[in-house]
């Protein structure tokens, strides 16, 4: 294991690739891995890219990607896909877009299913993008699923979020509500050459407009482009960079990074907590016993479990 | 919980024809596999690397052109040279009987040509399971 740690902070791709499927298939092995790199991670950013399907993510991640290596910069992508709720496989077909990087040795590109993660990204991603910030990427991309409008996990991962927005899909009052409307840094109208960019644009303006009517300086960016013609992509590339820059001097950034941990630390606390009740009480095996006593009304739900904790908080001590 | 296996279904060379590819691809999915697919006119080069980035535990050639002898051969080369021929290719498409044993003796696991049913895909699938288990 620490081996393959070693290989990793070494920039290995068959190992990177290798850690990354541990931490999907949730092999043990991979908290001893995530612990060895961790020292090392904080050095790259991570932008989450989001929209919804067909918005043109891959296919500006592709762009930016050309820009981003012309500036020697090392660049990582996430792609996540759903899995299918059926039979649990699926069609990762987000690096199709981006394949004309697939030999340069400066762009890793990993596409991940989402295995019945519901956010927009998948279980593994947050631990995905440690193993490669400590393998030496500078920008980290994370392409989440094609989002609705509460799929907006991304904006916990990242340092800064990309929405990328096409004409066409309704009007200001979709661009008024709550969710993913809220999550983006940086607005990007893409498809700028089709009809309804512009009204678009002036929609996102107005609505930004009245939530930040009080602290102009707050207005978020909105940047047009045209990914698949490469227009537009040098601008918005501008803009994040002063956004980044932006950021990293008024330490929001690292107020960001801090609440990304909160929230990475309690989840593994409750993961582990709920772990160890479930395997004392055998929960899996005796959860049909209790879905009978409960359907045949002999218990009743919130009593049943309660009798059931307060009986292992007797056995700790703790009652 | 059994392990999810990853397939790389890549069309290596100048052939356009991707419904195979695509059918393949589809029903893989629907079989319960993480199927990566990179779209037509793949370099080896190409497709080597993005199994590796991809950890899969199998690669899908598909190739209608006619070239088989060369690119196939020259994936599975590639392959063993980043010590990476754990990974099991297999080949399909307009591919003669006559080409299928020098193809296999070149490190392609297997060869399913035209009207192949896709259980016979799975079934190759299933029992390589252990091998992949990693």
């Amino acid at each position: 294991m620490i081996d393959l740690a070693e290989k990793v902070l070494k920039g290995d791709v068959r190992a990177i690739a290798r850690a990354i499927s541990w931490i999907e298939n949730n092999r043990p092995e991979k908290e001893n891995l995530i612990d060895a790199l961790f020292p090392h991670c904080g050095n790259a950013q991570v932008w989450g890219i989001t929209g919804p399907p067909g918005a043109g993510k891959s296919t500006l991640l592709d762009k930016i990607i050309e820009i981003e290596r012309r500036k020697q910069k090392k660049v990582a992508v996430i792609a996540v896909d759903p899995s299918s709720p059926f039979s649990g496989g699926a069609i990762l077909g987000d690096r199709l877009r981006m394949q004309s990087h697939a030999t340069d040795e400066g762009v890793f590109i990993r596409s991940m299913a989402s295995r019945g993660h519901l956010g927009g990204v998948a279980q593994a991603t947050s631990d995905a993008i440690k193993v490669l910030d400590a393998a030496g990427f500078d920008l980290i991309a994370i392409e989440t699923i094609g989002v609705g409008q509460t799929e907006i996990e991304v904006v916990g991962l990242s340092d800064i979020v990309l929405l990328v927005l096409v004409p066409g899909l309704g009007d200001e009052i979709q661009a008024m509500k709550a969710g993913v409307m809220e999550i983006g840094d940086i607005f990007i109208v893409n498809k700028k050459d089709r009809d309804g960019a512009l009204k678009l644009r002036a929609e996102i303006e107005y609505v930004l407009g009245i939530q930040f009517a009080d602290y102009p300086e707050k207005m978020k960016p909105i940047v047009m482009t045209a990914a698949s013609m490469n227009e537009g992509i040098e601008e918005l590339l501008t803009v994040t960079d002063d956004y980044f820059l932006k950021i990293s001097m008024n330490r929001s950034l690292q107020d960001k990074r801090k609440t990304r941990l909160k929230s990475e630390i309690r989840q593994i606390f409750t993961q582990k907590v709920s772990a160890h009740v479930k395997q004392k009480y055998d929960f899996e095996n005796r959860l049909d016993e209790w879905v009978d006593a409960v359907y045949k009304k002999k218990k009743r739900p919130y009593s049943l479990i309660n009798e059931k904790i307060n009986l292992f908080l007797r056995e700790c001590n703790w009652l | 919980m059994k392990k999810i296996i990853r397939i790389l279904i890549a069309k290596p060379g100048l052939d356009g024809h991707d419904r195979g590819a695509k059918y393949v691809a589809r029903a893989l999915k629907d079989a319960g596999y993480e199927v990566i697919y990179t779209g037509i006119r793949q370099t080896p080069e190409a497709i080597v690397k993005t199994a590796i980035q991809e950890d899969v535990d199998f690669v899908g050639l598909s190739l209608l052109s006619g070239a088989h002898n060369e690119l196939f051969p020259k994936v599975a080369r590639l392959l063993r040279e980043q010590q990476a021929d754990d990974i099991i290719v297999l080949g399909g498409g307009v591919i003669p009987d006559a080409d299928i044993p020098q193809l296999k003796a070149s490190g392609i696991e297997t060869i399913f040509t035209p009207g192949t049913p896709i259980t016979d895909v799975i079934q190759f699938i299933e029992a390589n399971r252990e091998r992949v288990s990693r």
